[in-house]
């Protein structure tokens, strides 16, 4: 028993010792709660393999931002919410001097870190999932739903079926078909305002988790007979509609889902099922993203790679890790321009520079990232910044974009962000900050 | 020698009776005890408090409200998990709707919902047994989970179903830093502990062994069945209750029903299962070892793979780290299938004698 | 009533999915009395297995054949260095080292084979059969046709070989009576290796039916759940309960989500879909209350 002991005790020496590394300055810091097993490992492994790469290639290509290099450590969190908190407290300790935005890619996780990272002072990173009244900043200072929420998307999706109908959806019947937790009731609020405004009919047909069984609801969708089917699925949810709705015989170039049905995980699964299936995305799949394209050269080419295999490389879930991190390292310049060039930054800097990103067309232009994700512009009053997204298809091999990016009703959407936001603050008893005086 | 109870003469029936017999067992409580609420405060960090220990005595408190069914009872149970939601929910609602009411009698409402809505899944056990029962009690689990789901009044008609607890405050005192929030979570599983230790030697609790080793004779020997089930399902739902909502609000803050997943469920039965079946300090031996494993191992295994220079991705991390945790269950099973109470007892056997055995 | 039919026989062929999960509790629980976790996360190991050793470059009946063989070997593995070890061990202390065991398959089989989900082609294309379609205007799969024959198969096999066979009337003996069956010279250590063998296969078949279907990826552990009430209401023990449960259970799911969330939004406004969790459950635990011992399972006479 000593003797298995020891190696183990040399192990916590040195990976203390690496720890306490870690921790000197001049370098900026990125606690990581990843997730790489478990129902989701997939997913978890392509988001934030992508996100690390665009860490290393920033360090490899440009030598760090302003020469900070840029290191990170990760935890795994299984996608549970109790392991996550783990993980962040863990993390947390070291982010006291530096501290990158923290993306957790758990609604669970991020619903349960938003009152701890605002009592902490560190950014909390929300892109396309988590609280999405956290767009007001001024009642959620260090909380970041980042590009686009669920609601901005749903409406967006309304939207480009508006243009697909010639501008107007009166009478039309959408089916919305959604994994019944959290994620999925998201949208609801925003497609009952859609309906009631473009005046369709909606049909909400909830799945349980884990939803690899649906065949009570297509049988429900193909006796409504549907226009088209809004879906809000995760996991093997996603496989299970696909091929559901081969099996009833709904037309998939019908089907239109949101961003975490649209990644190749989700579709490959269901093989000839999936094709003409249309999702939404904020951020576009293929290597013809010069900075994708580099990251390969680059990264991989001095074996520093971090996926296990290669060909992930372009995949939806990899582009939108990189994307996370091009918006996460953007903010640390952006906070660096206010708080002095080539220093590292805490938690506070941060959050100022992603609550003061402006990443134009060409700006994203610059960092080789063009058409990878949309603008962002953001501020006090709109921690979220764009709203946009691209409707793609699935043509059998890869995700092709069929449209621009597509903004969502923002004078009917946002509105339910502060009323939501507004009660929040009074149960918590927080004075929101008046975002009118910030600058 | 460290153990030996000669010279401790009982002269009263009370002292006989005793929750502790023996001397040792109950300076090494005081001393425990002490170290608990003085020593760990002073000592421990933030990350210990919110990661570690707070998770660690909500979760024991919760083992234990399933101990007492499972281990003293003989009912298995599969939804523990429900009852927590039922327990967070209750308290978040009774907090939000009660004006007024102190946040300790919220969380003891909050358990007699909860063992309200256990006296009802309990109903079945009157007639189905073993594993019948077990799978019978899933139903609870997922039953609850949706009915919060689906009920908008119960989570305050928030749009996604997840709740945030409010603020702890107890005569005017705000119990928001983790160290806080760490000694109330002790308080109230140490005097739940105790409270269930003094239970489970009571009569009801000799009656609750007897249903569990034989029902039938039981029932000969004049135990009335049904208001002895039902009283050990309601007893431990009430402790989950509490736990659940300890789990909200002074462990997350905020949660949504899907937290409370089958997952948790089995991973407070495991926490029995390895601490002991129908010990009470096996809830807690179990829970540290659940919690803490895999933790141990998230900081050991990246460190040993370098050591050996071993190419392992985080990926292959990961999994390595799942794969170990399951044939560690296994292994202390073969090693000792009555959990590691039973391992804390033969190690006092042991010290009785030690360092002279026959 | 034509949409009442097809969602009764769409429910019919899903409940066979089902029946073939929990077909694997009952070879195992039958034979050696453990409520074996593992069977969904067996599920799970055997389906990658078909994909990964095709993905090395093997044809798909080489790689059946080499599946076959790692769940054997695995089946036959976890008795001797798992099972063996504890007997005359209470059954929670099994049951829960087969919940260690499904933790070891999880972090084991992604580790070799990938975790990414992928696809299973068995050829059969999961689409309404036209003729039917055309006639009776409903929808009928093929695949699940062919999931339905394959059920049909596994059980009729199951019971020919529990019947006729020397292992099966053993396997029948050590059913009955483990301490019986040793006495008459039954090796019983042998048996159970045998059994271990079989749901492993068994749960070979669900892999690749669930895989072809939903996908092969971790998820499929989660069919387990969905055989539990099948096992409840056909009883532990009995081949044919796992197959009539599971048509019973099957059935009532599809129905009761079709026709019960309108009622209940009558009642209280709200959108009350989604019970296909929990409605099973519900429906065995009240089944239950009828006969403890599920459909077809040994009545239980207690004696002091």
């Amino acid at each position: 028993m000593i003797k298995n002991f020891k190696p183990a005790v040399t192990a916590v020496a040195v990976s203390l010792a690496m720890l306490s590394q870690s921790a000197i300055s001049a370098e900026q810091f990125f606690p990581i709660p990843s997730f790489r097993v478990g129902p989701y490992g997939a997913n978890g492994q392509s988001f934030y393999g992508g996100f690390i790469d665009y860490l290393n290639y920033v360090n490899m290509k440009e030598k760090g931002v302003n020469g900070v290099q840029m290191t990170y450590e990760e935890c795994e969190t299984e996608y549970n919410t109790a392991k996550g908190i783990e993980c962040y407290e863990r993390l947390k300790s070291k982010a006291a001097q530096s501290a990158g935005p923290i993306h957790p890619m758990s609604t669970g996780i991020s619903y349960a870190l938003v009152d701890k990272s605002a009592q902490d002072k560190l950014p909390l990173t929300m892109m396309g999932y988590g609280r999405t009244d956290a767009v007001d900043g001024s009642v959620f200072p260090y909380a970041f739903p980042l590009v686009t929420t669920y609601q901005m998307q749903a409406s967006a999706i309304i939207k480009f079926l508006k243009e697909k109908n010639g501008g107007s959806l009166a009478g039309k019947k959408i089916v919305y078909l959604y994994h019944d937790s959290a994620y999925g009731k998201e949208a609801i609020i925003a497609l009952e305002a859609e309906a009631s405004l473009n005046k369709f009919n909606l049909v909400q047909v909830p799945v349980a988790h884990p939803g690899n069984e649906q065949g009570a609801q297509w049988l429900k969708i193909r006796q409504e007979r549907p226009d088209y089917v809004v879906f809000w699925g995760w996991g093997v949810m996603n496989q299970t509609a696909l091929k559901a709705a081969q099996k009833v015989g709904f037309p998939r170039d019908k089907m239109i889902g949101s961003w975490w049905t649209g990644s190749e995980e989700d579709v490959v699964p269901a093989g000839e099922a999936a094709k003409g299936y249309m999702a939404a995305t904020w951020n576009v799949s293929g290597k013809q993203v010069p900075v994708i394209a580099d990251i390969e050269k680059v990264v991989y080419g001095a074996g520093k790679g971090n996926l296990q295999d290669a060909s992930k490389i372009g995949t939806i879930l990899y582009n939108r890790g990189v994307s996370a991190a091009v918006v996460s390292v953007e903010a640390i310049r952006k906070a660096q321009e206010k708080f002095g060039k080539g220093k590292p930054m805490n938690g506070t800097q941060v959050a100022w520079g992603l609550e003061h990103l402006d990443m134009t067309e060409a700006r994203i232009k610059a960092l080789g990232a063009a058409n990878l994700l949309p603008e962002i512009k953001t501020s006090c009053s709109n921690h979220e910044g764009s709203g946009k997204v691209k409707i793609q298809q699935w043509d059998g091999n890869k995700w092709v974009p069929v449209t621009d990016w597509i903004e969502g009703n923002k004078a009917l959407i946002h509105p339910l962000f502060q009323a939501s936001a507004k009660q929040y603050a009074k149960e918590k008893g927080i004075t929101p900050r008046d975002c009118s005086k910030e600058k | 020698m460290l153990y030996r109870e000669a010279g401790q003469f009982k002269t009263t029936y009370a002292a006989d009776q005793q929750l502790f017999p023996i001397r040792q067992d109950r300076i090494g409580l005081l001393l425990l005890l002490a170290v608990a609420f003085v020593g760990v405060p002073v000592l421990a960090s933030e990350y210990w408090f919110s990661a570690i220990l707070i998770p660690f005595l909500i979760f024991s408190l919760a083992a234990l409200g399933l101990n007492i069914l499972t281990g003293y009872a003989g009912q298995l149970s599969l939804g523990t998990a429900a009852f927590m939601a039922v327990g967070a929910y209750a308290a978040y609602n009774f907090q939000l709707r009660v004006e007024g009411i102190p946040i300790l009698v919220s969380f003891i409402c909050a358990g007699l919902t909860a063992a309200a809505v256990g006296i009802l899944f309990g109903l079945p056990s009157l007639r189905i047994k073993g594993f019948y029962l077990a799978v019978a009690t899933l139903a609870a689990q997922f039953f609850i989970v949706w009915c919060l789901t689906k009920f908008p009044w119960l989570s305050n008609h928030s749009s996604s179903g997840v709740i945030s607890a409010q603020d702890i405050v107890i005569m005017g005192f705000n119990f928001d830093t983790p160290v806080s929030k760490y000694l109330l979570v002790l308080a109230i599983v140490s005097v739940m502990a105790l409270a269930a230790k003094n239970l489970v030697r009571s009569s009801t609790g000799r009656a609750w062994m007897a249903v569990r080793d034989m029902d039938v004779a039981a029932s000969v020997i004049g135990i009335k069945l049904m208001p002895t089930k039902l009283l050990a399902f309601a007893v431990s739902s009430f402790y989950c209750g509490v736990a659940g909502a300890l789990y909200a609000f002074c462990y997350l803050g905020s949660v949504e029903p899907d937290g409370f997943s089958l997952d948790m469920s089995f991973k407070i039965l495991f926490m029995i299962i390895i601490g002991g079946v129908g010990s009470i300090l096996g809830c807690f031996l179990g829970a540290a070892f659940i919690l803490l494993l895999p933790i141990f191992l998230d900081f050991t295994l990246p460190g040993v793979a370098e050591l050996f220079g071993l190419p392992f991705s985080n990926a292959t991390v990961s999994h390595i780290q799942i794969l170990i945790f399951g044939a560690l269950i296994m292994f202390f099973l073969i090693v000792e299938p009555h959990g590691l109470a039973r391992l804390w007892q033969i190690a006092k056997e042991k010290l009785r004698l030690w360092p002279f055995p026959h | 009533m034509n949409f009442f039919l097809e969602v009764l026989v769409g429910g019919l062929l899903s409940g066979i999915m089902y029946a073939l999960v929990a077909l694997g509790f009952v070879l195992i629980y039958k034979a050696s009395g453990v409520f074996n976790f593992a069977q969904g996360a067996m599920v799970y190991l055997a389906a990658l297995s078909v994909v990964g050793v095709m993905e090395w470059g093997a044809p798909l009946w080489l790689a059946v054949i080499l599946a076959f063989a790692i769940m054997t070997l695995f089946g036959i593995a976890t008795e001797k260095l798992v099972l063996r070890k504890l007997v005359n061990q209470p059954p929670i202390a099994l049951f829960m080292a087969t919940i260690g065991l499904a933790f070891f398959i999880e972090g084991l089989a992604p580790m070799i084979f990938g975790s990414e989900p992928r696809a299973l082609d068995l050829g059969i294309v999961d689409e309404p059969i036209p003729w039917i379609l055309d006639n009776w205007n409903m929808v009928i799969s093929k695949f699940d046709l062919v999931a339905a024959g394959v059920g049909a198969l596994l059980v009729g096999t199951l019971a020919l070989f529990f019947q006729y066979t020397r292992i099966g009337r053993a396997l029948r003996a050590v059913a009955d009576d483990h301490q019986a069956a040793l006495s008459i010279g039954i090796p019983l250590q042998h048996i159970w290796a045998i059994v271990w063998g079989v749901a492993g296969f068994v749960a070979l078949v669900a892999g690749m039916m669930w895989g072809a279907r939903n996908g092969v990826q971790f998820a499929l552990t989660f069919t387990a759940l969905k055989a539990l009430p099948v096992l409840i209401l056909g009883g532990f023990t009995s081949v044919p309960g796992a197959i009539v449960g599971g048509l019973i259970i099957g059935a009532s799911e599809k129905l009761a989500e079709i026709y019960i969330p309108p009622v209940m939004q009558d009642l209280f406004g709200g959108n009350f879909g989604g019970i296909e969790g929990w409605f099973p459950y519900v429906l065995a635990l009240l089944f239950l209350l009828v006969r403890p011992e599920g459909l077809f399972g040994e009545k239980h006479i207690d004696r002091v």
